[in-house]
């Protein structure tokens, strides 16, 4: 195993180079970001009347994020392996003395990075609270953060379904319904549903695997490290699995 | 250099190899002969390790690529068949990227890229897009990533495919001047490609082969012409295997 760390972390620097140029090469990148800002702002500013609130926080900000989430981030992650099988190129990769996790790891990470500058684009709206009123911003700060880490959650989500089929379009509807799904898990509409029907023991067990349940705490300023390990061990699992997926398909090609 | 062992594979009930065996030695140029479908690019494609076989190996300069993938894939140049390359990248980006995949660093890496620029003849077309570019073009891209790291082992699948007559002779010719050094197999169905370019051809038929042999040889099985040759050949074990 010798040199297997920095052959893992080289393939990681090379893949995430190739795929954020991707991003920006195409309008891929930049229609996400206007209309991931768009959409933001439309349903912090419109639909939750942020200043009809009259708080000087981002709470309703952070409130839509999940539900916002479930359907940018499979846009960002779908074409991520599917185009490589569109294309043939995954033939050129496999041939390639490089290493297939660092690969997966690679792609994730650029996808997350153009989530990342999404968040990073609505910065000026943090300064805004400030200049209103007297805003907590260690709470934005820890909101923030979770965000982020939740981003990277779906978009592990998105990374694993687009290396089960070559059509991006295929790729987007099944992880905007696994999305749904894994959000939805701790909504209480659905937990009191799965409480009456299964019994408390499974309801407990799938709220504790939704984002909602690992993202909500932050939004009162709680910042709890076994939320941040279970996206971060997400994310692990997602690369795993589509590194598992992808090796799959060299024993039984199509 | 190359040594391939009973490689196979099936697809869900087809068999698709069986039993592949044949070495290639430094200097040899290997032409790989067979119909549509009779297994030429599952064969390649489990040399460089993009499939994986069912059973068997392929040794390149003594690494496995099943057991030994990273080392073997070092020493191996693959053009898949089709030369997939991404759309959206320049020619130099792709270049570059090449390069990072196989760790080329300082003026080893920009030396490599300027050599397969000209070998390919790519300086014209180096700041465009592939999307954009001729399917001749296409292929030498692919060629030249192909030759970026100066392996020891070349496996082109259909090189010449989309080029045109003065492009073609272009590449047999580098093909020719690279073969001194270097252990190539290139499948083809082009059989008028054959004498200028290979030392030995291979035929492959219903994942089998079923001769081995200089191409002067093989065409004195068809009274001096490879197509007829090829033609009975490929008939004889239609006859044999129905």
């Amino acid at each position: 195993m010798k040199g297997y760390l920095p052959y893992l972390l080289t393939t990681t620097a090379t893949a995430w180079k190739r795929e954020v140029s991707t991003y920006f090469a195409t309008p891929l990148a930049y229609i996400f970001l206007a209309i991931f800002l768009l959409s933001v702002g439309l349903f912090t500013w419109d639909i939750s009347g942020f200043f009809e609130a009259g708080t000087a926080d981002l709470n309703a900000f952070f409130g839509w994020h999940p539900w916002l989430y479930i359907f940018f981030m499979p846009a960002l992650a779908m074409r991520l392996w599917s185009d490589e099988k569109l294309l043939g190129t995954i033939e050129l990769l496999n041939s390639l003395p490089v290493s297939l996790s660092g690969l997966v790891a690679g792609k994730l990470l650029a996808a997350w990075t153009v989530a990342g500058a999404g968040l990073v684009m609505t910065l000026p709206w943090w300064i805004i609270v400030n200049y209103l009123g007297d805003t907590d911003n260690g709470v934005i700060a820890v909101s923030y953060l979770m965000s982020w880490m939740m981003a990277g959650a779906f978009l592990g989500i998105g990374s694993t379904v687009s290396a089960l089929t070559s059509s991006s379009a295929i790729a987007f509807v099944l992880s905007v319904a696994a999305s749904f799904l894994i959000t939805a898990a701790g909504w209480p509409i659905l937990s009191v549903n799965i409480d009456s029907v299964f019994g408390p023991t499974l309801s407990e067990i799938v709220s504790q695997f939704s984002f909602m349940t690992h993202f909500s705490p932050a939004q009162r300023g709680v910042v709890e490290l076994r939320n941040i390990i279970f996206f971060v061990s997400f994310i692990g699992l997602s690369i795993f699995a589509t590194r598992l997926l992808i090796e799959y398909r060299r024993r039984v090609p199509k | 250099m190359l040594l391939v062992e009973k490689l196979t594979k099936s697809f869900s009930q087809r068999q698709a190899v069986s039993s592949v065996s044949f070495q290639i030695e430094k200097g040899e140029v290997i032409g790989f002969l067979g119909q549509n479908g009779a297994g030429k690019s599952t064969t390649l494609r489990m040399i460089c390790g993009a499939i994986e076989p069912d059973q068997g190996d392929a040794r390149i300069a003594g690494y496995s690529i099943v057991r030994h993938r990273r080392q073997a894939q070092r020493l191996i140049g693959y053009l898949p068949e089709g030369a997939p390359l991404y759309p959206d990248m320049r020619v130099t980006e792709f270049l570059n990227f090449m390069a990072d995949c196989h760790q080329l660093q300082g003026s080893a890496r920009q030396s490599a890229i300027d050599r397969v620029i000209t070998d390919t003849r790519l300086s014209s077309a180096l700041g465009q897009t592939i999307a954009t570019l001729s399917k001749g073009f296409k292929r030498r891209v692919g060629l030249a990533g192909a030759l970026l790291h100066d392996p020891p082992a070349l496996i082109l699948d259909e090189p010449l495919d989309g080029l045109d007559p003065i492009q073609r002779s272009a590449v047999k010719t580098l093909i020719s001047t690279m073969a001194p050094d270097k252990a190539v197999l290139i499948s083809t169905h082009n059989l008028d490609d054959i004498p200028a370019m290979c030392s030995r051809t291979i035929i492959i038929d219903h994942g089998r082969i079923i001769a081995d042999e200089t191409p002067d040889a093989l065409a004195r099985r068809g009274a001096g012409s490879l197509e007829t040759a090829f033609a009975e050949l490929v008939s004889e074990t239609a006859r044999v295997t129905h």
